[in-house]
């Protein structure tokens, strides 16, 4: 299972790529869409990149409860290898 | 007794012979899309990739549209209007329940007693229509099969709904579709998953408009980010497997048009699909809209008209919609 760190880190590289924002920029306090300027739909593109990468399910209700880069590092962490 | 019944016998193989598209008059921008909605234009283009689109005026009816899409299209592949042996019509924009306009853009044309009927698959109509067309030729049901997607999708959608106002747009495309000695339509890819039948509506059934104190034409409604996610992850396996059926490799593909529904599920796609530099990829939408069904013909018709694609290129065409419905072909460009 992968540690909080692992999971922030994998996640600032997905967000990098989808998003173009620099990886070190992710971090769990910022807000998705306030600080890193990740719109709704490019937030899709990172969470099903994230449910590949992390073996996780995050349903479509989900998705709006993430806001914080934490809230998304949490989610997946309780989660990891349910899928 | 049982008696023995002949098979119809038809074409090896079929292709797509011409395409040509209508669009209509007028340019909507998004400055006046945004006088009804609470939006900007930065925001449409970020959101969509639409800089404008094309509203029909009253006389750019379904018909209308259609009958000088495919006069271009039979003029391109050479085809008089009374050899075609069968019309088929993509739509879900005209306000007559029935008969088909089919029937009336075949009777214009000059077409009849062709058969001619239309199909209601949404954005994936017309993809629809090209595989029914080529297997009717293979078939022998039809020499010569007339394709049309068109939409005046501007009569039923809400100009003060913010997930969908600045996205739908009116137009039409053609094909003509006949006989070949090598294969120029690949095999279908096709389905349709009514368990997200909600997730692009009309929003009320007519029976539910009569039952209204003030009875107001139903427009259409769209759960965007699911409709992203399926749109821009799932049709990217259904591309993968029209590519795998038709035999074609990924690098050997010219031409990449999807259905024009929004240019974010176009890169998505193209992403998932890890498309090589080279593919040329329409971006339609850019000055169109999302015409649904017509979008596909009228996308291609400009990569061919610009020079941008050429006849004889390996194209997909992927097609996806409410339904949720889904068509995908790899097809040789006429």
């Amino acid at each position: 299972m992968a540690s909080t760190e692992e999971i922030r880190s994998g996640l600032a590289d997905i967000v990098n790529e989808v998003a173009g924002i620099p990886a070190e920029d992710v971090q769990l306090d910022k807000s998705f869409t306030d600080d890193l300027d990740v719109d709704s739909l490019s937030m899709v593109e990172v969470v099903v990149a994230a449910e590949e990468s992390f073996n996780v399910k995050i349903p479509d209700d989900e998705v709006k409860n993430l806001k914080t880069v934490g809230d998304a590092v949490a989610f997946i962490e309780t989660h990891q290898g349910e899928a | 007794m049982t008696a023995t019944i002949s098979t119809a016998k038809g074409s090896e193989h079929a292709r797509i012979l011409s395409i040509a598209g209508y669009r209509p008059s007028r340019v909507v921008t998004n400055a006046e899309i945004c006088e009804r909605i609470d939006s900007s234009d930065e925001w449409i283009r970020t959101r969509s990739g639409i800089i404008e689109r094309r509203f029909a005026e009253p006389h750019e009816t379904v018909q209308m549209m259609s009958v000088q899409a495919s006069k271009k299209a039979l003029e391109r592949a050479d085809i008089a209007a009374a050899q075609i042996d069968c019309v088929i019509v993509a739509t879900v924009s005209h306000l007559m329940q029935t008969p088909a306009v089919a029937t009336l853009i075949a009777d214009e044309l000059g077409a009849g007693p062709a058969p001619a009927f239309d199909i209601s698959a949404a954005c994936a109509g017309f993809c629809h229509a090209v595989g029914l067309g080529a297997d009717m030729v293979r078939s022998g049901s039809a020499k010569y099969v007339l394709a049309i997607g068109v939409e005046r999708l501007s009569d039923i959608t809400d100009p003060t709904d913010r997930g969908t106002a600045f996205i739908f747009a009116d137009g039409a495309g053609a094909a003509v579709i006949g006989p070949s000695d090598v294969e120029g339509i690949g095999p279908i890819v096709w389905g349709a998953d009514g368990s997200k039948y909600d997730f692009i509506r009309q929003i009320q059934s007519w029976s539910d408009v009569l039952e209204m104190e003030t009875p107001e034409m139903p427009t259409l409604r769209m759960d965007g980010n699911p409709v992203f996610r399926w749109a821009s992850f799932e049709m990217a396996k259904i591309a993968r497997e029209a590519l795998d059926r038709a035999g074609v490799m990924i690098e050997d593909l010219d031409v990449f048009v999807p259905h024009q529904a929004n240019m974010r599920i176009t890169d998505a796609m193209a992403r998932a699909l890890r498309l090589p530099e080279h593919v040329v990829i329409a971006r339609d939408i850019a000055y169109q809209g999302n015409t649904s069904a017509a979008s596909i013909p009228l996308a291609a018709a400009a990569l061919l008209e610009s020079g941008e694609a050429s006849s004889g290129q390996t194209a997909l065409f992927i097609a996806f919609g409410a339904g949720l419905s889904y068509a995908a072909q790899v097809v040789t460009l006429p």
